[in-house]
């Protein structure tokens, strides 16, 4: 059931980024750009990931998946922590919304960022190599899966990290190294076998893996175990993030 | 009814104990005032009446839903002010409220709001941004907050404190209005004449206890009684008075506890047959400061 303080919830966390747009949108889609840039200038030509696919074209969806995983999280945790900071949580914790009500709504707002960033990566960085779309819908399912998760996740280090320097560190240590070791820029097939089953433990790298396969058909791992690793993932991450939110940990002490 | 229930609420934060086992019932319609030394408990209370944090033990309902099982209904039926300037500052003023307002389900409420902004002076800065706005306005928004579901039981968490006397008046106009509109009304505060001239009824906190529980009226005279000032440069105070003196003189000027103002007659009576002349007189009524100072004094644990 969508309720109007669910409904509201939404609205505020999306309107809270909209209004600082630059930030959190233009940024992000300069920096994929630069990657693109630098990676796909100094890479193209010299690695074949899959048969028929330019580096350039492979890095795309990579960039674009790492641009929505990165600001799903974004979004949840610096609004959290932001909130918790200046003391205006209050005003979401002295209402009836409920604990679900809370979880979804952090993470659907995560979620349209995520998806926002990630079609603009998408927009400026396609024109730069042929992208085929063997399978749409695969690209649509592990998008918001992605986006959920790093959504969850970004609640749940917003509900724990009572500083910003506890926030960045989970980012810095955590979030940033599991998307880059996720293989963003390259496939784990390239990689020595001990990095290679490293990066099978890694749950982003089946996100990347499974949002790649819909672009061209191919992928390292088949895509419907992805969706079964990642969708897991999704349910076990969001269970524990309520059961933080019901028993109020680090809101209501 | 019983707007506000408190049954032996407990709270503790490692060594200290914020709250020793309080119990509070509040009726529907009061004007209730918490009023206690900083570090007493009282915004430890609030914020558990509030959900804002766990009571160890004890419990607290709203309008006979409890706080914690069935925080729905309790938080639709309560709106707080809280203690600190909070505000969020990617919002206007009408943003601000529109959305606490869907909060509590309602989507469709600018009437409300809009009469809320005008009653507390807000109206010209519905669609200021949050960060633009002076202390003073940002308390008004935070009391608008608190009222945008009309919610029957409104608490107050040191309203004034730190406000100009314009907004003073406003807000205790604004409120007096919601309370004679059968709204219960409770509220902390530092400044004691406010308590005086608004609260009907008053616990008084220290140390995380209720030291003190009782209409203004009846707490006014129980404990202090009046005093009668005499000043008297050339005189003594005849020996059979001095039991009733409150303490010792000063420049002159004796101050006698009296119960009632017909022992005003017996006291003159006696100077009278000392021979001792009065150059002034002074019937002091005692005020809850008195008694708040009194009861502080008396309680030490």
């Amino acid at each position: 059931m969508i309720t109007t303080g669910f409904r509201t919830l939404v609205y505020k966390e999306t309107l809270r980024f909209y209004k600082v747009a630059t930030q959190t949108i233009a940024a992000p889609i300069l920096t994929a750009m630069l990657y693109l840039l630098i990676f796909g200038h100094v890479l193209e030509g010299r690695i074949e990931v899959y048969k028929g696919v330019t580096y350039t074209a492979f890095l795309i969806p990579g960039l674009v998946m790492m641009s929505v995983l990165q600001n799903a999280f974004a979004n949840a945790s610096s609004s959290l922590i932001q909130s918790k900071i200046t003391g205006n949580l209050v005003f979401v914790l002295l209402t009836p919304l409920s604990h679900w009500e809370i979880f979804s709504a952090y993470v659907l707002a995560s979620m349209v960022r995520g998806i926002v960033v990630g079609l603009g990566v998408f927009t400026v960085t396609a024109w730069f190599a042929h992208l085929s779309f063997n399978a749409p819908l695969w690209i649509l399912v592990f998008a918001l899966l992605g986006a959920a998760i790093l959504g969850t996740m970004g609640l749940i280090a917003g509900i724990w990290a009572e500083k910003f320097d506890q926030l960045a560190a989970f980012q810095n240590f955590l979030i940033v190294p599991l998307t880059f070791l996720a293989g963003v820029f390259y496939s784990i097939h390239s990689l020595p076998p001990f990095w290679l089953a490293v990066s099978h433990a890694n749950p982003f790298f089946y996100m990347i893996d499974g949002f790649r396969f819909g672009f061209f058909g191919q992928s390292d791992v088949n895509p419907w175990t992805s969706l079964a690793i990642v969708s897991t993932f999704l349910v076990v991450l969001a269970l524990f993030a309520i059961r933080l939110l019901r028993s109020g940990y680090r809101l209501r002490h | 009814m019983t707007a506000i229930e408190i049954s032996n609420v407990e709270k503790r934060y490692k060594s200290l104990q914020a709250l020793g086992g309080v119990s509070l019932k509040i009726e529907e319609g009061e004007f209730f005032g918490l009023l206690g030394p900083n570090g007493a408990g009282k915004t430890t209370l609030i914020s558990i009446i509030a959900g804002l944090i766990r009571a160890d033990a004890g419990s607290v309902k709203i309008h006979g839903h409890d706080v914690v099982g069935d925080f729905r209904a309790a938080r639709r039926k309560l709106g707080v002010v809280p203690q600190e300037l909070v505000f969020d500052p990617f919002f206007t003023v009408r943003e601000t409220l529109r959305l606490q307002s869907g909060y509590f389900g309602l989507g469709n409420n600018d009437r409300w709001i809009d009469e809320v902004m005008t009653e507390l002076g807000l109206a010209n800065k519905a669609d200021t941004n949050m960060r633009a706005l002076s202390g003073g306005m940002k308390r008004r928004v935070l009391v608008a907050q608190a009222l945008v579901h009309k919610p029957p039981v409104i608490v107050l968490d040191e309203p004034t404190a730190g406000v100009d006397v314009e907004l003073r008046q406003t807000l205790w106009k604004f409120i007096s209005r919601l309370n004679r509109e059968g709204h219960t009304i409770v509220l902390t505060t530092h400044y004691l004449e406010e308590a005086q001239a608004m609260c009907k009824r008053v616990a008084m906190l220290k140390l995380g206890k209720v030291v003190a529980l009782d209409t203004m009226s009846q707490l006014i005279r129980r404990i202090s009684g009046s005093q009668l000032v005499l000043h008297m440069p050339h005189n003594r105070l005849p020996d059979e008075l001095q039991p009733l003196l409150n303490h010792p003189p000063e420049d002159n000027k004796y101050s006698l506890r009296i119960n009632d103002y017909s022992e005003v007659e017996g006291i003159l009576a006696r100077l009278r047959m000392n021979g001792i002349a009065i150059d002034e007189m002074q019937l002091q009524q005692a005020d809850l400061e008195d008694i708040f100072l009194q009861i502080m004094d008396e309680n030490i644990v």
